[in-house]
């Protein structure tokens, strides 16, 4: 067995943990986990991730790449330094979403699946989140939701990730 | 059982049939796509919704159990509202393109449009754009926008080849169908997808645009390409096979083929085909006429120089029987029993007549064993649909595999276990093995066992044999070309008998068993096919043998043939047979001739040709029949094929007895151990584009990743331990002999093993055998860099 | 962590909040949560010995329905699994994604041992000895404190085995999902688990006799589980007559949309709308009602009229023309072009679809281009009815109800709204201006 891993080896104790969750024959079922992990490290699942994910799971590179593709919130390309997802679905809408969204196009210079000049951030359009309390929601890199994003709180939002 | 009713009329089925099983039995077609009677279901086409009386909306014909008592209607305005609805849905984004499409005429979307399909389009939008996707030489992709996301494809993977190639990417209508970036799709079952599509998404590359499928004649005959006998359908324009795809078979192939059966048909077309009889007069090859071409024959085997004794003839086991039959009566007439079909075959210790080399069993029934045990074997190349069988008794039974190899199965079943061992210690391990079992049962243990000290790994497989209740030893092609051969084959009836398992013996070709019955082997007094090499002879004839591929000793044959006075070889092809025939005889393929082959079941079919013969090229059984007659051998009046099956009927009326015949255990008490070597062991293979001459011309083939096999392959701990990498160039001796060729580093191998095909570059110099080498890097690509 | 959410006052949720009663926000650990009686009802169960099937028939007798959408009796369901021996799973469903719905998140986040007791009650009535929670990816610091939570009740005996001394055995584990509605529907989430894409399976076999790898499996929404422990607890009659008849219980309302104060509200089932609207404030900028869709966007929207008159409980919104769904409730004011807001919706069906029945893959995406082409202006007359048709060629036609989902909006819309529709087609511009 060759050693040259692509992720840390925090990394691979991490789906360690996840695989250990399932029944011993089950270990695909840590594959949504394992290629979280991995685009949390590597920032986005790249062709390598999937193989290595695949072997490290014993599933078909194919198979792999059937859940990365299939599940919204994986990052088939490179992203920004923060990728900023915001929610356009109804309830976040009728908050005034959309006027978010204008705001933060507009302060980025960019669209939709774009990522600003500086490498900041990209903006993606998202689907409920499943707070619509607090809507406008946006997530930034997966990991951090952010509620009440009205057009008043977007440059601040903005200035916060171009410093990341 | 179920009593239900189908448009009225009432029909019996099996608990736990579907609608659609109910629906079939009766005849009656309920439209379809994604349901394929061999596939799980997917029910997601929804092609076949029918009204049930008390649903409150139409459900799957596929997929909804029958119930008893249930009233269906296949054909209600409920039920074609909702065909009609679907298939509106199927057609807005297809791109409407059947005139241009290989599938036109033979497509179950075209076919079902007409019937379900509206007039006009509702659908105003543009339609979706599916890219082309590269599979590699085989299967084309490249008109995805035709993909009706069935998944039939990817299930066909997943479900009956074993490996999953395709998947189905995406989600909602961005779902698309295809390979992980760049990966081919070519393991040995892949082509069926072709037929399982059922539109024109996928289609066979070497096919593309060849015809139109109106244009096409279709003929039944039988491939020759491996023992299974997989029926074939091969499509004739003109004179030319341009397709081939699977005649059903329940017994044999079920609804498919594998690769090589399929895209093979190309080798028959191939730019080398003989097409008049020639004649070598001082190493110059000349066209001549049939009549000059025997009369030559026949002067110089009434020469004195030729010995009667002193003639030999190699046959291959993808000869047909009556050609096998006649070629060893001929020579036997002449006056010779130096004759062998087992041109790869090293140890001939335990002759073989003590077992015919059969399945054991019927096909079908492998599908029901619970334990299996598969050895010396790369069951996947040498056999596809007997693996194929595996993975159902797999999936049905929960079978437990075993394997005893030098390399791992190759993701045969999730369920297969590997014990892997170098080549020469397969024979030691079974001993192991048997003294394990005996132990375990509780039997008293076998002479010549005494010093054999049982392992963890023979442990185990003796606890899988002594459990279960249906089982088999098989025991590969491999094995037969193995030093050990005879005590392998021993020491499996030996286990067979304590743990009462079947014991299959896999052959080459697709009639092997024919070879045999007709007894195309040496005479008692005669010469193997070893024999013939080592000890030149004065002429040879070879039928559709090509030695520098078909024997296991390459070089040495070519030295015998070339200083041999007369060398006539029967063959469809030149290109090899012209550097040391003196003779060549342009005889048909299997596709143009009539013929008989037994496969590994004892299952005995004939066939007539597919196509009409090429050029001047003959029947070989016609031929051979001229030839005995010119040179007035006894009995060589033959005027059609059904005499000459006449008198194979008694040859064929005693196979059954042949094949129930127990091996004699008695014989083979000494010299239990194999031949066990230290250090590093070459493992020889036939690669599985490589079998025969059909095959190895068929170009499609010849650019997949199973023909790339002009190179070493090292264990990973042998390549850590010679520091040796991919491309490496590494130099093999065996035997006295070297060859270099680039490295190839295969995590599949044992760790003391490197693997060189029979069929390499290297094998012309070193013969095709397992056996001790070495192994020395010669220069490291990257010091270049 | 969760650092970003300030401490609430302990009545946010109203005031016969019993799932949500004493929450605060910042409350949620084990501590805390025993204080509150926590895990006392298992203690019940495991200590005074009810029997799995005692457990079973309390929830029946109880009227609790599921809360994840179809609200089919939760008894009835646990009562489906095989008696025998063998591997089983209970399953928790906190994939919320129902746009609209955002009680899930609350729950788990402000009070998680709620959501673990009520599973391993579940557990314990089925005779399961593993769970997972499937959790929406979306709210991945939920996910963390769930396991946070999860690893406090295993360190207190409340997972693994022998259980307050007892021979039940349970151990539950977190799953993440990454961004696909269509795992919540709970064959799609099983698949998921399996570490494959969230495809629904035909059914039948249902769950019961064949759900995660195959082996029996009963899955439940977040809160159906968490209104376990004090159903239990309480016993059944008690937790009925929170509700109504066939309506057992409170329900956890997530109220969106434009009302002064959107947020979760649990109430009685049966409560009128009206009183609910008023606990989020009314209406926003003292604008008119104009519709609500009851119970997350899959179901039909309603007008104002009819809405103003509905209790909120199962029966009555089934009554009205919709359905209580998951208790997303989605305000939408005289402001509102419907049209629009039609579009949206359809927009996420299309881009949700899991792709592989054919008129759920190819519809829904016809659907959106023909709502949106009504509204960008451009439409034809005949596509309403064109919508009506394709809708009614989807419903009903495909493996699981996201064709439903995607049908029945299209034609509530129309059917309460049709005006609007022919108003855009005919002038070109929308008759309200803003979404
Ligand atoms: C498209 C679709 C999405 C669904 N989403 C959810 C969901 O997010 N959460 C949920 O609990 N149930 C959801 N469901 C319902 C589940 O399939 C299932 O009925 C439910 O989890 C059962 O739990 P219950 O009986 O406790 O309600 C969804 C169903 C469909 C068809
Ligand atoms: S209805 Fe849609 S989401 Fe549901 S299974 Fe079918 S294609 Fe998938
Ligand atoms: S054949 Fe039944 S749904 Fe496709």
């Amino acid at each position: 067995m060759t050693d040259r891993r692509l992720l840390s080896i925090k990394a691979y104790e991490d789906i360690d943990k996840e695989i250990a969750k399932y029944p011993v024959e089950r270990k695909s079922s840590a594959v949504m986990a394992a290629l979280a992990i991995a685009q949390n490290e590597a920032g986005w699942v790249s062709e390598q991730v999937v193989e290595d994910v695949a072997a490290y799971l014993d599933m078909r590179p194919i198979a792999v790449w059937e859940v990365a593709t299939f599940y919204g919130m994986y990052n088939l390309e490179k992203t920004g330094r923060s990728k900023l997802a915001i929610c356009t679905n109804l309830p976040c809408a009728l908050q005034g979403a959309n006027k978010t969204v204008d705001q933060l196009k507009a302060k980025l210079g960019i669209d939709f699946n774009q990522t600003s000049s500086d490498g900041a951030v990209t903006l993606k359009e998202a689907e409920c989140m499943g707070a619509c309390g607090d809507a406008p929601v946006v997530i930034i890199n997966d990991r951090e939701m952010r509620g009440k994003i009205g057009v008043e709180v977007v440059d601040s939002l903005v200035e916060e990730l171009k410093l990341r | 059982m179920i009593t239900l009713e189908v448009d009225g009329k009432t029909v019996e089925v099996e608990n736990g049939s579907t609608v659609m099983d109910a629906a079939n039995k009766l005849g009656v077609h309920v439209p379809h796509f994604c349901y394929h009677k061999k596939l799980s279901i997917a029910a997601n086409c929804r092609m076949c919704l029918v009204e049930v009386e008390k649903a409150p909306k139409p459900l799957p014909a596929c997929a909804t159990p029958a119930t008893q008592n249930m009233k269906v209607y296949t054909r209600s305005e409920q039920a074609k509202n909702a065909q009609k609805g679907v298939m509106e849905f199927l057609l807005i984004n297809h791109p409407l393109d059947c005139p241009i499409c290989d599938q036109g005429g033979e497509c179950q979307l075209q076919d079902l449009a007409v019937g379900y399909g509206g007039s006009g389009s509702r659908f105003n939008e543009a339609k979706r754009i599916v890219s082309t996707k590269e599979l590699g030489p085989l299967v084309s992709a490249s008109e995805m926008s035709r993909c009706i996301h069935c998944t039939r494809c990817v299930r066909f993977g997943q479900e009956i080849a074993g490996v999953m190639e395709l998947g189905m990417a995406g989600r909602g209508e961005h779902s698309e169908i295809m390979s992980f970036v760049g990966s081919t799709v070519e393991s040995e079952l892949s082509g069926n997808m072709i037929d399982v599509c059922p539109v024109g998404a996928l289609t066979s590359k070497p096919f593309r645009y060849a015809a139109r499928t109106w244009e096409l004649a279709r003929r039944k005959t039988v491939s020759p390409h491996d023992a299974l006998g997989s029926n074939l359908t091969a499509q004739i324009k003109g004179d030319t096979v341009i397709r081939v795809v699977p005649y059903e078979n329940a017994e044999i192939n079920e609804c498919w083929i594998s690769d090589r059966d399929r895209f093979s048909y190309e080798g028959l077309n191939a730019s080398d085909r003989l097409l008049s009889p020639m004649i070598k007069t001082d190493g110059v090859w000349e066209e001549v006429d049939w009549a000059l071409a025997l009369d030559h024959i026949k002067e110089k085997l009434a020469s004195s120089n030729i010995k009667p004794e002193s003639i030999g003839a190699f046959a291959v086991p993808q000869a047909t029987t009556e050609e096998l039959y006649l070629f060893q009566k001929f020579i036997r007439a002449l006056g010779s029993e130096n004759i062998d079909y087992r041109l790869r075959q090293t140890d001939h210790e335990a002759s073989s007549n003590s077992r015919v080399p059969w399945l054991g069993m019927s096909i079908t029934d492998v599908e029901h064993l619970d334990r299996i045990l598969v050895i010396g074997c790369d069951i996947r190349k040498e056999q596809p649909l007997l693996a194929h069988r595996m993975r159902q008794a797999v999936k049905k039974n929960d079978a437990s595999l075993a394997f005893i190899n030098s390399m791992t199965s190759d993701s045969l079943a999730q369920a297969a276990k590997d014990y892997l061992v170098a080549p020469s210690h397969i024979a030691e391990l079974m001993c192991q093995v048997v003294k394990a079992v005996s132990g375990l049962l509780g039997r008293k243990m076998p002479e010549g066992f005494d010093d054999c000290k049982v392992g963890k790994d023979a442990n185990h497989i003796a606890e899988l044999l002594v459990s279960g209740s249906k089982k088999l030893i098989l025991v590969g092609a491999m094995c037969r070309n193995h030093a050990d051969r005879s005590k392998i084959e021993w020491l499996s009836h030996l286990l067979g008998e304590l743990v009462d398992a079947k014991v299959g013996l896999l052959s080459e070709g697709a009639n092997s068993l024919g070879a045999e019955i007709v007894n195309s082997l040496p005479g008692s007094n005669g010469l193997d096919a070893g024999e013939m090499i080592t000890t030149p002879l004065d002429a040879y004839f070879l039928l559709h043998a090509e030695m520098g591929e078909d024997s296991c000793m390459p070089g040495p044959a070519a030295d015998a043939l070339k200083s041999a006075q007369l060398v006539v070889a029967l063959n469809a092809f030149k290109g090899e047979v012209s550097e040391y025939a003196t003779v060549m005889l342009p005889i048909s393929p299997f596709s143009e001739t009539a013929g008989t082959f037994i496969n590994l079941e004892g299952i005995s079919q004939s066939f007539g040709p597919v196509a009409p013969t090429k050029g001047l090229s003959r029947p070989a059984w016609r031929l051979i029949a001229a030839l005995g007659k010119l040179l007035d051998l006894t009995d060589f009046e033959y005027q059609s094929i059904e005499d000459v099956r006449a008198q194979l009927k008694d040859h064929l009326d005693g196979l059954p007895a042949k094949l129930q015949m127990k091996p004699d255990l008695s014989s083979m008490r000494t010299q239990l151990k194999g031949s066990a070597h230290v250090g590093i062991e070459r493992l020889s293979d036939v690669p599985m584009y490589s079998v025969d001459s059909i095959v190895r011309r068929a170009s499609a083939l010849q650019l997949t990743k199973e023909a790339m096999f002009d190179c070493v392959w090292v264990s990973t701990d042998l390549s850590t331990e010679l520091d040796i990498s991919d491309q490496d160039i590494v130099r093999v001796e065996q035997g006295g002999n070297h060859f270099d060729l680039p490295a190839q580093v295969d995590s599949s191998l044992m760790c003391s093993v490197v693997r060189v095909s029979m069929n390499s570059r290297a094998s012309k110099v070193i013969g095709g055998v397992t056996g001790a080498v070495r192994i020395t890097k010669l220069h490291s690509v990257s010091t270049v860099a | 962590m969760i650092t970003s959410n300030p401490p609430f006052p302990v009545n946010s949720y109203g005031p016969d909040a019993v799932i949500m009663k004493d929450i605060d926000g910042l409350n949620w650990n084990l501590s805390e949560y025993e204080k509150r009686g926590g895990y006392q009802a298992l203690r019940k169960i495991l200590v005074e010995g009810m029997s799995p099937e005692d457990v079973i028939a309390e929830v029946k007798k109880s009227a609790l329905r599921g809360r994840g959408g179809a609200g089919f009796s939760t008894g009835l369901k646990w009562s489906f699994m095989p008696k025998g021996e063998g591997q089983k799973y209970v399953v928790c469903n906190s994939d919320e994604g129902e746009p609209g719905t955002f009680k899930d998140r609350d729950l788990l986040r402000y009070n998680p041992h709620i959501v673990i007791e009520g599973m391993a009650i579940a557990a314990y009535a089925i005779r399961a000895s593993v769970g997972y929670n499937y959790i929406h990816g979306e709210i991945w610091e939920v996910y963390e404190r769930f396991e946070e939570a999860l690893e406090e009740a295993r360190a207190a005996g409340f997972l693994g085995n022998q259980i307050m001394g007892s021979q039940f055995a349970f151990d539950l584990y977190a799953h993440h999902g990454f961004g696909a509605y269509i795992c919540g529907e709970e064959t799609a989430l099983l698949e998921s688990i399996e570490g494959k894409k969230g495809q629904p399976r035909f059914k039948p076999p249902f769950p019961a006799s064949y759900g995660l790898y195959g082996c029996p499996t009963t899955i439940n929404n977040t809160e159906t589980f968490a209104a376990v422990p004090s159903l239990i607890l309480e016993g059944a009659d008690a937790y009925l007559s929170l509700g109504k008849p066939n309506n057992g219980g409170t329900k956890i309302f997530s109220v969106s949309g434009d009302v002064v104060r959107p947020g979760n509200y649990e109430v009685r089932l049966g409560t009128p709308f009206a009183d609910l609207l008023e606990m989020a404030g009314g209406m926003r900028d003292g604008n008119d009602l104009k519709a609500v869709i009851p119970g997350g966007s899959s179901m039909p929207v309603l007008p104002a009229e009819v809405m103003m008159a509905t209790d909120m409980d199962y029966d009555s919104i089934a009554k009205a023309g919709s359905m209580l769904g998951s208790g997303a409730v989605i305000v939408m004011d005289e402001t509102r072009c419907m049209v629009r807001c039609l579009l949206r919706l359809s927009y996420f069906y299309h881009e949700e679809s899991c792709g592989q029945c054919t008129p759920c893959r190819e519809g829904t995406g016809w659907l959106y281009r023909l709502v949106k082409r009504i509204q960008n202006g451009t439409g034809e007359d005949g596509d309403i009815d064109k919508l009506l048709s394709l809708s009614d060629n989807i419903g009903g036609r495909t493996i699981c109800a996201l064709g439903d989902a995607a049908a029945l909006p299209v034609k509530s819309f129309i059917e309460h709204f049709r005006p609007e529709f022919e108003y855009l087609i005919k002038y070109k511009k929308s008759q309200v201006e803003s979404i």
